[in-house]
Formats: structure tokens, C-alpha cells, sequence
């Protein structure tokens, strides 16, 4: 039951991948090192900055907190699963870039993946509610404005019809 | 900012989780990991072994007990933050959980992880010592209660034994139309409170006060239970004047200093605090309970 290294078998924006581990790394390196899905950013890597957010079975959580071995038999999303496809965005995505939701872009995977859950649990938030929705997530360039008013016209645009499904959350 | 090598194990039963404990030197148990693992990532720690918890079945529960709400150690916070029964029940801790972190960390940080890591301004600890929760853990041997006042015992060091593992906590609740109050200042939402108050209330049918619990977090090694405070408000009706009154005892709380703030910053922060958590309890003696969060 004890070793150094594991093999991991996990879902990851839908794609089931199977890997040999050493136990001790975070899910957020394995997810850019050993799948190569650089689109999680790692900023502090100790949870306060948010950019590494991801879902864990459609709940947020930062990878930098949690070990590659604890996500196996789990299902994942990172911001490369956002999209729809290679040439579409995602409305949220969409709103991002209408907004100036982003600037240098380094947080807004985190912000990105924090806001489907939000947005999916919340879909009529508040400025408010989306400042504190935010609020794990730093970001250094925007000053804000422009990804509240990105993710409160996501809420919008998500409500239109045809509008693709948030990701659930799993039990 | 890696984690150290160390072996891990994911046991099935908490039998197992308290057999490796005690056969395994240098180990640490993973909770929820919203502090271990920055700890780890920061080699703050260095384990040779970690028992994750994550998969011991049985530990993640919320339940009336008798007249205490139990919790079992790996329930979430998120699910304490939309659990109806803490929301009915337990109210003050429904509104000292949203200022816990963010829901990142939430969905992931367990209320047994945030008291044995018992960070004097972590909101549950704070809440253990509010309502003299009772602290269940296991070990080779079985179970044993320790009630909150004995449980830290130091700064960051609770009573738990090296071969136990906390397995749950019991509130036990206040009656119904109680008063409660949870405030507390921070630079940013969520960061960690460098001061906090905590309030409950209970008052007689002539708006009395007949129990009183006052506790202030984040300014000494352990969160602190503001007795005079609650000696001053006991027997008489809170008005502004008593309120302010009373809580200038807690200036002189034996405050910590850090980065964040001297000791002095924190002992008027607890004056302050405790007389705004008592101004915002008192109108809530006797009300219905406020729509839902969420």
C-alpha cells in the first residue's frame, strides 16, 4: 500500500489518462508535466493566488493543494477543456475577451474555471457576489473591473438560448 | 516549492488509518490539505510518511445528536456552508464559514483538518472554543472526548495524542431565537482573520441576558473566551452603554504580534469587534432566522 510512485487513472477534460506518478507531486505539475496541459498556471504554489484552479469532479479547487494521487478515479477540468471546440469559445470565454476581462492572462485559467462553477451555481450573481467569487483568485493587471464585468455579462450570455451547459457537479 | 519525498497511503477504514499512525514514525495525516500541503510544498514539514484521509469511509457526516449537531472530521467546509441542518441549527457557524478562505478552498478543507492544524484565527477553532465543542478522536484503544477548553493546549499544538486521529466534533446547539454574531477584520475577504469575535446569546422572556459566549480569535496563541464579558452581560439587559462597557476588558487580551499587526492593534481590534458582534447579535435574540445564504 506504500510506495514512492503510483499509477493514477483520471479523466481529464474528458480524456482518460493513465500514468505513472511519484507520490509526492501536486496534481498541478502532474497536470503540466506529465499531460503537458500548460494552460493551469502555477503562481505561488501554495494557495494563495488561484491561478491553478481546476475543477475536481465540477468543483473548484487549486492543484497546487493536492497530490496527483488523490485526483485518481476523478474526473477534472482545466481551462483547455473550457471551449467547445479548437475554433469556438466559450461564452464566458467570449465575455472575457469582449470585456478586458484579461491582460497578461496568467490568471484567467483560475479565473476562468472559478467562475463555471460559479456562474453554474449562481447564474443571476450580484456585482458583489462575483467580487467574492473572485476572491481567491489575484490578479495583477486588470484591477478587477474588467473580469466583473466579464463574468456578469457571462451570466448574460449564458442564459441565451443554446447557451452550452455548465459542467456538473459529481457526488 | 515541492513537496519532500515521502511514502503515502490511502487507508480504506480508519482501523487502518490509526494502525499505520502508530506503526509509522514521522507521519502526518492529509485532511483536507488546504494547509498541509502549502506546509509541504514549502518543506515546512518534512514527513517521511502521509496517511491521506480522503478515502476512509464513514468520517464525512453532519447529525443531530441528542441536543449537540455532530460533525464528522472529513466533512467538508463547503458542506457545512449549505448544509440546512448547520444553517437552522448552528447558525453562527453558517455565517463564520463563508468567511473561511474561498470556495476553492472550501470545497476541499475539512472542520477536523482546520482544528487539529488550530490556527488561532482559523474560523472553526474560534468556533470550538464559542461553543465549548466537544472533541472526538480515536485511537489504538477507542474513543475519547476532550472537551474544547482543554483541547489546545500551545500555539498550533492541540491535545491529541500522537497515535489518535480526531474523528468528529459535537456543538451542542442553543436553544432556539439565541443571538449569535460572527465578526471579523481582515485586509482582504478570506484572508485570515487578525481579529475576530464570536458571539452567543440566550435571553430571559424580560430581555435579560441569561448566557452569555464571547470568544475572540486570531489575537492570542489560542482564540480566547472574553469572560468578563460575558460575567457583565449576564443578568442585565445589553444596552449600548453596558455593551461598549464590557467589552473594554478585552484590551486586555495577552495579544500575539506578526506581520500583520502588533499586539496592540489586536487587543483594540478585540474591544472593538466583540462590542460590534454583541450589537449584531442582540436584534437577532428572539427573531426567525435569515433567509437562506444561498
Amino acid at each position: 500500500m506504500s510506495e514512492l510512485k503510483r499509477t493514477v487513472t483520471l479523466t481529464v477534460n474528458g480524456k482518460r489518462y493513465e500514468k505513472e506518478v511519484e507520490v509526492r507531486v501536486t496534481l498541478a505539475d502532474f497536470i503540466r508535466h506529465y499531460l503537458g496541459l500548460t494552460g493551469t498556471h502555477l503562481g505561488c504554489e501554495h494557495g494563495v493566488c488561484g491561478a491553478c484552479t481546476i475543477l475536481l469532479d465540477g468543483r473548484s479547487a487549486r492543484s497546487c493543494l493536492m497530490l496527483a494521487v488523490q485526483a485518481d478515479g476523478h474526473e477534472i477540468l482545466t481551462v483547455e477543456g473550457i471551449a467547445p471546440n479548437d475554433t469556438e469559445l466559450h461564452p464566458l470565454q467570449e465575455a472575457f475577451r469582449d470585456n478586458h476581462g484579461l491582460q497578461c492572462g496568467f490568471c484567467t485559467p483560475g479565473m476562468l474555471t472559478t467562475l463555471l462553477e460559479f456562474l453554474r451555481d449562481n447564474p443571476n450573481p450580484t456585482e458583489q457576489e462575483v467580487r467574492i467569487a473572485i476572491s481567491g483568485n489575484l490578479c495583477r493587471c486588470t484591477g478587477y473591473q474588467g473580469i466583473v464585468n466579464a463574468a456578469l455579462d457571462a451570466a448574460k450570455r449564458l442564459q441565451a438560448p443554446g447557451a452550452p451547459v455548465l459542467p456538473p457537479a459529481r457526488a | 516549492m515541492k513537496p519532500p519525498p515521502f511514502r503515502y497511503y490511502d487507508p480504506r477504514t480508519l482501523a487502518d488509518a490509526i494502525g499505520l499512525l502508530g506503526r509509522l514514525e514521522n507521519a502526518k495525516v492529509l485532511a483536507g490539505g488546504q494547509s498541509l500541503m502549502p506546509m509541504l510544498n514549502m518543506r515546512y514539514v518534512l514527513p517521511d510518511h502521509v496517511i491521506d484521509l480522503n478515502r476512509v469511509d464513514g468520517l464525512s457526516y453532519i447529525r443531530e445528536a441528542g441536543g449537540a449537531i455532530e460533525i464528522g472530521a472529513m466533512t467538508r467546509q463547503r458542506e457545512l456552508e449549505f448544509s440546512e441542518l448547520i444553517r437552522t441549527k448552528l447558525p453562527l457557524m453558517q455565517e463564520a464559514i463563508l468567511q473561511i478562505g474561498h470556495r476553492q478552498t472550501r470545497n476541499r478543507g475539512t472542520i477536523g483538518g482546520s482544528l487539529c492544524h488550530l490556527d488561532p484565527a482559523a474560523e472553526l477553532v474560534t468556533l470550538g472554543a464559542a461553543f465549548d465543542a466537544s472533541v472526538v478522536v480515536t485511537g489504538p484503544n477507542g474513543q475519547r472526548e476532550i472537551p474544547f477548553a482543554e483541547f489546545p493546549v500551545a500555539y498550533m499544538t492541540t491535545a491529541i495524542e500522537p497515535n489518535e486521529i480526531l474523528t468528529a466534533v459535537r456543538f451542542t446547539r442553543w436553544p432556539a431565537g439565541h443571538g449569535y454574531a460572527f465578526v471579523e477584520f481582515s485586509r482582504r475577504h478570506g484572508d485570515f482573520a487578525i481579529t475576530s469575535a464570536a458571539v452567543l446569546l440566550e435571553a430571559d422572556g424580560g430581555g435579560k441576558i441569561k448566557r452569555a459566549s464571547v470568544t475572540i480569535g486570531g489575537a492570542a496563541v489560542t482564540p480566547v473566551r472574553a469572560r468578563e464579558v460575558e460575567q457583565a452581560l449576564v443578568g442585565n439587559v445589553p444596552t449600548p452603554e453596558l455593551m461598549r462597557q464590557a467589552c473594554e476588558s478585552c484590551r486586555a487580551i495577552e495579544a500575539i504580534e506578526d506581520i500583520h499587526a502588533p499586539a496592540s492593534y489586536r487587543q483594540h481590534l478585540a474591544a472593538v469587534l466583540s462590542r460590534r458582534a454583541l450589537e449584531k447579535a442582540v436584534p437577532r435574540i428572539g427573531q426567525p432566522l435569515a433567509a437562506k445564504l444561498h
